[in-house]
């Protein structure tokens, strides 16, 4: 099977000029012809389905939310980046791209983060075009904030719903093709396998989630644009739908799944506070911008906030890097967190929480002023906690966030198996070991507004693709496969809900293949997680039939995909002996207990691929090679 | 948080599928923390269901931080609940009294029909969008984005219209089930901004069509929608989608007019 990046030749500013030159055209008139699936509407997935039905393509795309607006990226609130340089700091192109291959710790592809900052600036004004209401400046012009792991400021945003207001205008440009005939939008449809025909991919099986029909959908090409599985935590600030199974059952058909591991703890979320609990919700890290992290310098005090005089507080943020202060990336604010509670200075009835304390903004700029940039924030944490964080400090503590790793693609977007492309979150291209703040939302537009509709136009025009229909074996094949898992599901019939084990997974991944791993944790997780999953497939129960809305089912389906993903990412996690970015192994760290990255050992994206059930996966390396950057070890002190 | 414990009793709608007759049906709840969401809330009677055997309880949701716009309950007859600006998953019991009776329904409404016990249909709402919502501007005609100066009062107006979750408590909570909240957001956020100008009269003509085409009610000005939107949006847009209306038709007619005189 391939396994070529098919990183264009040139210096890195002209990559994507040499490579767009190069490409293959589909005339307007043969266009039409085409069919393509896009899997997931976000913003990559939303922003693909609106470009290439404007290019004339037939699209069909699918959404497991009852409506295309409702994607997870609609919860991004701080911002998205571009290289516009509007605030003349000393932006540029160059410089996000240096951010942003530094802030992954150098373990992305230099040439897709090239290009990414290379479009960024476009984005910004086809959001502008469709009416997304950035904030603007009293003289009418684009507003900028600061954000983690940067010294300019270049992110913009829309109050504390960016990622709203951007995905409300992809949803927007997919409504006018809807409308046109050239989208057509199938909402409550899961994918629950791709269909591959003479190794290319040409289809997708899909239950209708109101009535539980199984359906089949050819195409000449499917994009997987289904966000990240940050949900393998149980706890995590995704949403409760977000899931694995597209990308999973595309990995079971031959795609490699890159770098698994890396996942991003997100340092600013609201603390756990009981068993029931089903989510963790996400303060922005824009909140960082002006509030200062905090713990008591006694362990275990339990004074309140406001009793504990400064001189008693540790900020310790600021003490441990003065450069950044409580700026520095998310994972060294995660893991400082972390570091601090299991030392016991964590404050809360649980002890796992540090303070995010505005007293000092409030005091110099006035509450209106903090009102106005976070209110609504403010006013969330409120309603989660029942405090009011103008008087008392907020307690935040790392929650799983975003997920670095997923299917691997090549320069193209697209997988190793031909006609497969992945888009956003879905793909592991952009954000090596650690993502930055405020470039998700950038990523997933830049994948669907300004790659995909470039270099799907070359595999159209380029792969031999014959006619096929859903009558062809593969098709039937994959539906018995998807009716197998289902039945065999509901005919358990044990004695445990499907939630439970799933918590107990989540309990697994945290504790071992969290915020910091070793290999003897990895090793053990990997055990628990096989037994917990042969106990799953005797025991669990859900309820109802296969021809209904039956949301029990939905959630063991995707659960069933978990704990297969759960077990790599440990695998993953295992051979990767070196600490970078989002991941911390314990045996890897330098003398000041900081990530210790091993370059001459580790530089390179693990594509993982499928040998068979309780098979160990093959590994498959990509060197990474850096021709524009030199690697460094980060410092944000 | 100091949380405490409610012993609840539950009257939920159960309905298998939009042909069956639905029904409330008595659920008794013991040992909800006051610091759990009133979805979470939902999760441990579902599990006790499970346990029991017994059908859990369908419902949507799926952010739970008060976004996506997916949650959607009617709780003792309120949209979303008691509290104002919050939706169902913002919601938590610790505005709940022990021994406490709490009804829960679907949202009620032609154009939302029910798919299975507290879930509906809205798709009525995409398509309302799909009737107009957006400027026809493809990728790659975009000019710089400081090119299109916008005062900051008008870019925030227009963001506090796009606030709109699309979640349809609007609708839910209006006597008529009015969608005229939900549309006129939409159009109040385009009007507001210089992008939205090309296209105005068409929009707004066409998405009120559209609105009433899916069996929406009219507007008889109580404001039930602007006490139920968690978004906060305000009924002023609805006046302001009233006077693009107007502008529209008589600009409509003017051209026809012309279009006849020529």
């Amino acid at each position: 099977m391939s396994f070529d990046a098919r990183v264009p030749p040139g210096p890195i500013d002209r990559k994507w000029t040499l490579c767009k030159n190069d490409l293959k055209l589909v005339s307007p008139t043969n266009k039409r012809k085409y069919d393509i699936i896009v899997v997931g509407t976000g913003l990559a997935g939303a922003s693909a389905a609106a470009s290439l039905a404007e290019l004339g393509y037939n699209v069909k795309a699918f959404c497991f939310q009852d409506s295309g607006r409702r994607a997870h990226s609609i919860a991004a609130q701080g911002g998205i980046n571009a290289a516009k340089n509007y605030q003349n700091d000393g932006d540029s192109v160059g410089r996000l791209f240096y951010d942003t291959i530094k802030g992954g710790d150098f373990r992305a592809r230099e040439s897709n983060v090239y290009r990414l900052a290379e479009v960024s600036a476009s984005i910004i004004d086809q959001c502008v075009a469709q009416g997304v209401p950035f904030a603007r400046e009293y003289g009418g012009t684009l507003a900028n904030r600061t954000f983690g792991g940067v010294l300019v400021s270049r992110t913009f945003y829309a109050r504390g719903q960016t990622g709203q207001q951007l995905l409300l205008g992809a949803y927007s440009s997919m409504a006018r093709q809807i409308k046109k005939g050239k989208i057509k939008m199938y909402p409550r449809q899961e994918m629950l396998d791709l269909v591959v025909i003479d190794g290319v991919a040409r289809g997708i099986i899909t239950r209708d989630l109101v009535n539980g029909e199984l359906q089949k959908h050819e195409g000449h090409a499917v994009l997987l644009c289904t966000g990240g599985y940050s949900n393998v935590f149980y706890l995590s600030t995704n949403a409760k739908g977000c899931n694995t199974t597209a990308i999973w059952r595309a990995y079971k058909r031959g795609a490699y799944f890159a770098n698994p591991c890396f996942t991003q703890i997100h340092p600013t979320s609201i603390p756990v506070h009981g068993d029931y609990q089903s989510k963790l919700t996400l303060m922005s890290e824009s909140l960082r911008n002006d509030g200062r992290v905090w713990v008591p310098k006694k362990k275990q005090d339990t004074r309140p906030a406001h009793a504990i005089p400064v001189e008693e507080r540790d900020y310790y943020l600021e003490r441990k890097y003065p450069t950044y202060g409580n700026m520095v990336p998310r994972d060294v604010a995660s893991r400082n967190a972390k570091i601090v509670c299991d030392e016991g200075y964590g404050v809360g009835p649980t002890g796992q929480a540090v303070y995010l304390d505005f007293e000092d903004a409030i005091k110099r700029d006035g509450k209106e002023v903090i009102r106005q940039k976070y209110g609504n924030l403010f006013h969330m944490y409120e309603k989660i906690t029942g405090e009011n964080p103008y008087r008392a400090p907020m307690k935040i503590f790392p929650a799983p966030h975003y997920t670095m790793g997923g299917l691997w693609v090549d320069y193209h977007l697209e997988s190793n198996l031909p006609g497969l492309f992945v888009l956003g979150e879905a793909n592991f291209s952009d954000h090596g070991a650690n993502r930055l703040g405020a470039s998700a939302l950038m990523q997933g537009l830049a994948d669907g507004y300004f790659v995909i509709p470039y270099t799907l136009g070359n595999h159209l025009a380029t792969a031999k693709l014959d006619k096929v229909t859903t009558h062809h074996p593969a098709f039937e094949e994959a539906l018995n496969a998807v009716r197998g898992t289902i039945d065999r599901l509901l005919r358990i019939n044990g004695t445990r809900s499907v939630e439970s084990y799933h918590r107990e997974l989540g309990r697994i991944m945290w504790n071992h293949c969290g915020m910091s791993r070793s290999e003897s944790g990895l090793k053990d997780a990997i055990e628990k997680i096989r037994a917990l999953r042969e106990d799953f497939w005797k025991n669990v129960k859900v309820l109802g039939s296969h021809a209904e809305f039956n949301q029990d089912l939905e959630r063991a389906g995707r659960l069933a995909d978990f704990f297969e993903l759960g077990e790599l990412m440990c695998r993953d996690a295992l051979d990767r002996k070196e600490s970078c970015g989002g991941h911390f192994r314990e045996e890897s760290q330098t003398e000041e207990n900081e990530a210790k990255r091993d370059d001459a050992n580790y530089c390179y994206v693990s594509a993982w691929e499928y040998q068979g059930d309780n098979q160990v996966p093959k590994l498959h390396k990509e060197a990474l090679n850096f021709e524009a950057v030199h690697l460094t070890q980060r410092s944000y002190k | 948080m100091t949380s405490k414990t409610l012993n609840l009793t539950l009257k939920v709608w159960r309905q298998k599928d939009a042909r069956a007759k639905g029904k409330l049906v008595s659920y008794p709840i013991k040992g909800i923390s006051t610091d759990a969401s009133f979805l979470e809330m939902l999760d441990v009677l579902n599990e006790d269901l499970v346990q029991k055997g017994e059908d859990p309880i369908a419902f949507d949701h799926d952010c739970r931080e008060g976004i996506c716009g997916m949650c959607s309950l009617m709780i003792d007859g309120q949209a979303h609940g008691p509290d104002r600006e919050t939706t169902t998953c913002q919601l938590h019991m610790r505005r709940f009294k022990d021994g406490q009776t709490i009804v829960i329904e679907p949202w009620r409404a032609r154009a939302f029909p029910v798919i299975r016990d507290l879930v509906v249909d809205r798709m009525a709402f995409d398509r309302i969008i799909e009737a107009g919502g957006y400027t026809s501007v493809n990728v790659g005609n975009a000019q710089d984005g400081n090119c299109i100066l916008i005062p900051k009062e008008k870019a925030d107006r227009a963001m506090d219209a796009a606030s709109c979750i699309g979640c349809g408590a609007c609708v839910a909570s209006c006597k008529n089930a009015s969608a005229m909240l939900f549309t006129a957001a939409k159009i109040s956020q385009l009007a507001e901004l210089p992008q939205g100008e090309a296209e105005k009269h068409r929009r707004v003509l066409a998405m009120v069509a559209q609105m009433d085409a899916e069996g929406f009610g009219g507007c008889t000005n109580t404001y039930e929608c602007e006490a139920a939107c968690p978004a906060g949006i305000s009924v002023d847009t609805i006046a302001q989608m009233n006077r693009e209306y107007l502008g529209a038709s008589l600009s409509d007619r003017e051209e026809k007019e012309l279009a006849g005189s020529g």
